[in-house]
């Protein structure tokens, strides 16, 4: 008996070791980029955004499975394969990207922390400075890992989303249809916000941190199989969570939809919480970009690192790894930095940062492509058809819409 | 030494370089260029030159001059067109950009360059000096065919360069057959201390890490695994053939041994089980029969067990045919009547005592001890209300069944 139970509790810890990074990365999914991105295209869109859902889900499952197979298989993170089959000026361009894109989304964590604080009346000068406090010293002082679940846990917040979307009555019949009835607007601002919800949805960072983090666990070829499950659940509930983020703004914008200015206008989809809108809309917030900007800048540093060959990691000390901490310190620094700058516009910013994602993932979904194709690195587990057809699709589109959106605004300027 | 016979030269600079003919045509510029550990472990062997599409061998005696100015000069006709030959390990293809084993450093590090000593006797011939990590060769890297040598060269002087000796060096590679033919052993490896070994290995990928376990010798194998964390032991283990791991579990200690197979599937650790001599056999699978996180999970079953009315020297005779055990031993355990231990001899206490005392008298006065299925927190808790250095852990008809000692406790404790 005793050994049953000690077997069972085997198993479990085995689930739980390996239901870590694919369902960790899904939930850092919905940060501050993305909440306020669903927000607005509900806001400003009400129901026509909800088709993208379906096939963005498949694309994200599809990429997130690809670098999670690729760590498993490899045991390397995508930034060392990208070194390694790509040679270092590749490299380097693909991290001088990197890092730009997610500069703007640890600016874009910021000032989600920003807003969600000054609904209080707590000024970005205290908070945001806190954050960035906070941040680095968790990642660096080691008790990230503790942290962690806590953050974990408290995203069970993201519920009332789900309950206001139910609250708010929505038209169900027109969000049914619309969610499987494509529409397509030549008009930049719809366009615009089709290349934000990809590029937040599926955000090239996460491809990095997924596969890194799939690595450190030492997830293996073979425990494998339950890694995809996890992907698969993590992308599926990242995406039930955006539909009712989408739904409850929908709600509460009809017959008036407005683009979204500034947090007040995003809690409003809480309306039906009463006086507890604020709170609740504040601490979803603030909990998702805390969350997402200690993940952000380790990530960077790391995946920079690991690609150009610098030693990295908070067990090594500042003298052993000083790209490594100078990165990292650098980018929390300047993005919160950023955020504080007088007048500083957040939501524009933080939307323009998802825009840029969206922009930059076709250049990672091309090389992850071409590496998880690969014979000699995946060996038996290279990309089934199906897998490559979803990838490329979604690389041509986005470079699509890229080049759509271009061309619309060097029509209209201005 | 003078600048004229002592010279060095970049990989990032010999590619692209021209090569010329007798008549001082130019007949292609420099693609890759390949050693042949075989027959020499530093010397370039061959120069990969290409010329249109295919692309040309040429050996190393072929070749009059080497300079940054005037290119490569050669003092033979007769070229060969290149087909790949097994025996090349190519800087460009097999050593750049891929992770190599800085043993001096102990560290995992990608190659961004490599250095040559051009050797000037009655022709000119490059040797691997040593391998460039750091920033110094990402800039070469960068601007690579894009300045001028001698420009880079002095706009690179105020980067600290960071280079690692050839003799330093430990290649990785995964295949065994391919590892034969480039003669590369990872003899290396095992001058260095376990546990370094055991933070390198966690840093590379399971092939590299496979091929390191499966090809070392088995006793650094066994002590560089128990340093790895756990569930990584267990995938090693795994993937490995089982009677290599079998030689390499049985080079553990039994408790060791026993922490590596608790986290393997029970097929995987059966199979090794198999494999496995009697004698250490029977202890590991004593200790697997223990919860993990018990007294009898942390304990190792080798201690020194004598008979309570034996005299020092009698004691110090006994002593010498443990010498294996020495090491990590902090107490002598005595036994009286049925092997029941009745109690624990501090080794130090030996080295002051006279030769004809009973070690009774040298033991501590009180026995501290505890049983197989007591909880790991009230073992630790008792490491550190007594300050033990060891503590036995006795069965229930009072015979030893084992011995936890404070590394066991350290990493209990630091695994929370």
């Amino acid at each position: 008996m005793n050994n049953l139970l000690s077997r069972l509790k085997r198993h479990f810890m085995v689930f739980l070791a390996v239901l870590g990074p694919g369902f960790i990365t899904a939930v850092v999914d919905n940060d501050s980029g993305g909440i306020y991105t669903y927000s607005q295209a509900g806001a400003r869109w009400l129901y026509l955004p909800l088709w993208t859902l379906l096939p963005i889900t498949i694309a994200l499952i599809v990429t997130q499975e690809m670098c999670s197979r690729m760590g498993a298989v490899t045991g390397k993170g995508l930034s060392d394969l990208i070194r390694e089959e790509f040679g270092l000026r590749v490299t380097f361009g693909i991290m001088l990207l990197l890092v730009l894109a997610n500069f703007t989304n640890i600016v874009a964590e910021f000032a989600g922390v920003a807003t969600a604080l000054d609904l209080f009346g707590v000024s970005k000068y205290i908070s945001v400075p806190l954050a960035a406090v906070l941040v680095w010293f968790l990642a660096v002082k080691g008790n990230y890992a503790s942290v962690e679940k806590i953050f974990l846990f408290a995203c069970v917040i993201y519920v009332a989303y789900v309950i206001a979307g139910f609250l708010v009555k929505p038209d169900w019949h027109e969000a049914l249809i619309t969610s499987v009835r494509p529409k397509l607007i030549l008009d930049g601002g719809y366009i615009t916000m089709l290349i934000a919800m990809v590029g937040t949805t599926i955000a090239p960072w996460m491809q990095f941190y997924l596969q890194a983090a799939v690595v450190e666990k030492g997830i293996t070829a073979k425990e494998y199989r339950e890694s995809r499950v996890e992907v698969i659940v993590g992308c599926v509930m990242t995406s039930v969570i955006a539909f009712f983020i989408i739904v409850a703004c929908a709600g509460a914008y009809r017959g008036h939809p407005t683009d979204i200015k500034d947090a007040s206008e995003a809690a409003l989809a809480f309306k039906p919480f009463g006086q507890y809108a604020f709170l609740l809309f504040s601490a979803g917030l603030l909990n998702a970009s805390v969350f997402a900007a200690c993940i952000l800048p380790l990530s960077t540093a790391y995946s920079v690192c690991e690609g150009l060959g610098f030693e990295s990691g908070v067990s090594r000390s500042w003298k052993e790894a000083p790209i490594f901490y100078w990165l990292y310190t650098l980018l929390i620094v300047c993005g919160a930095g950023v955020v504080i700058l007088p007048r500083f516009p957040m939501v524009e910013m933080i939307l323009l940062s998802q825009v840029l994602n969206g922009m930059l993932l076709p250049f990672i979904l091309i090389f992850m492509i071409v590496l998880v194709n690969k014979k000699g690195l995946m060996r038996e587990w290279v990309n089934p058809p199906f897998y490559n057809a979803v990838a490329w699709v979604t690389a041509i589109v986005v470079i699509g819409m890229t080049l759509a959106l271009t061309g619309i605004s060097l029509r209209n300027p201005g | 030494m003078t600048a004229e016979n002592f010279d060095f030269l970049f990989f990032t600079e010999l590619i692209g370089m021209p090569v010329y003919d007798l008549k001082h045509r130019r007949i292609g510029r420099v693609k890759d260029a390949a050693i042949v550990p075989l027959i020499n472990p530093s010397r370039v062997d061959r120069f990969l030159v290409g010329n249109g599409g295919a692309w040309l061998s040429i050996r190393y005696d072929q070749i009059s001059s080497i300079s940054i100015a005037a290119g490569i000069q050669l003092s033979n006709e007769r070229l060969y067109p290149y087909h790949s030959d097994e025996y090349m390990l190519r800087i460009q293809r097999d050593l750049l950009d891929q992770q190599i084993i800085d043993v001096n450093g102990r560290k995992v590090v990608r190659v961004n360059d490599v250095t040559f000593e051009i050797r000037r006797d009655d022709r000119d011939s490059l040797s691997v000096l040593e391998v460039d990590v750091g920033v110094r060769s990402i800039f070469r890297r960068l601007v690579q065919g894009v300045m001028p040598s001698a420009f880079v060269r002095r706009v690179q002087k105020p980067i600290p360069p960071n280079s690692i000796s050839w003799d330093f060096c430990n290649i990785l590679e995964a295949d065994p057959l391919r590892r034969l033919r480039l003669n590369i052993s990872n003899e290396k490896l095992e001058k260095l201390h376990p546990a370094d070994l055991a933070d390198i290995m966690e840093e590379l990928g399971p092939a590299d890490r496979e091929a390191i376990m499966g090809t070392i010798d088995s006793e650094v194998a066994a002590e560089a695994l128990s340093e790895i964390d756990p569930k990584m032991q267990a995938s090693i283990l795994e993937a490995l053939e089982p009677e290599v791991a079998a030689d390499i579990v049985e080079e553990m200690s039994p408790d060791q041994a026993a922490d590596a197979l608790y986290d393997l599937a029970d097929e995987s650790a059966e199979e090794i089980l198999e494999e496995m001599e009697t004698e250490p056999l029977e202890d590991v699978r004593e200790l697997l029969e223990y919860d993990e996180h018990t007294a009898g999970g942390m304990m190792n079953t080798e201690a020194i067990v004598l008979a309570e009315e034996m005299t020092l020297d009698q004691a110090m005779l006994k002593l010498r045919s443990h010498e294996d055990l020495l090491e990590n031993t902090h107490l002598l355990f005595l036994s009286g009547a049925g092997g029941r231990i009745t109690a624990a001899v501090p080794l130090a206490r030996l080295f002051l005592a006279d030769g004809s005392t009973q070690l009774k008298e040298l033991a501590y006065e009180r026995l501290i001890s505890t049983r197989p299925a007591e909880k790991e927190r009230r073992v630790t808790e008792l490491f550190d209300k007594y300050n033990l250095l060891a503590l036995p852990v006795l069965e229930d008809d009072g015979t030893l069944a084992g011995v936890i000692t404070a590394d066991d406790v350290i990493t209990v404790l630091r695994k929370k």
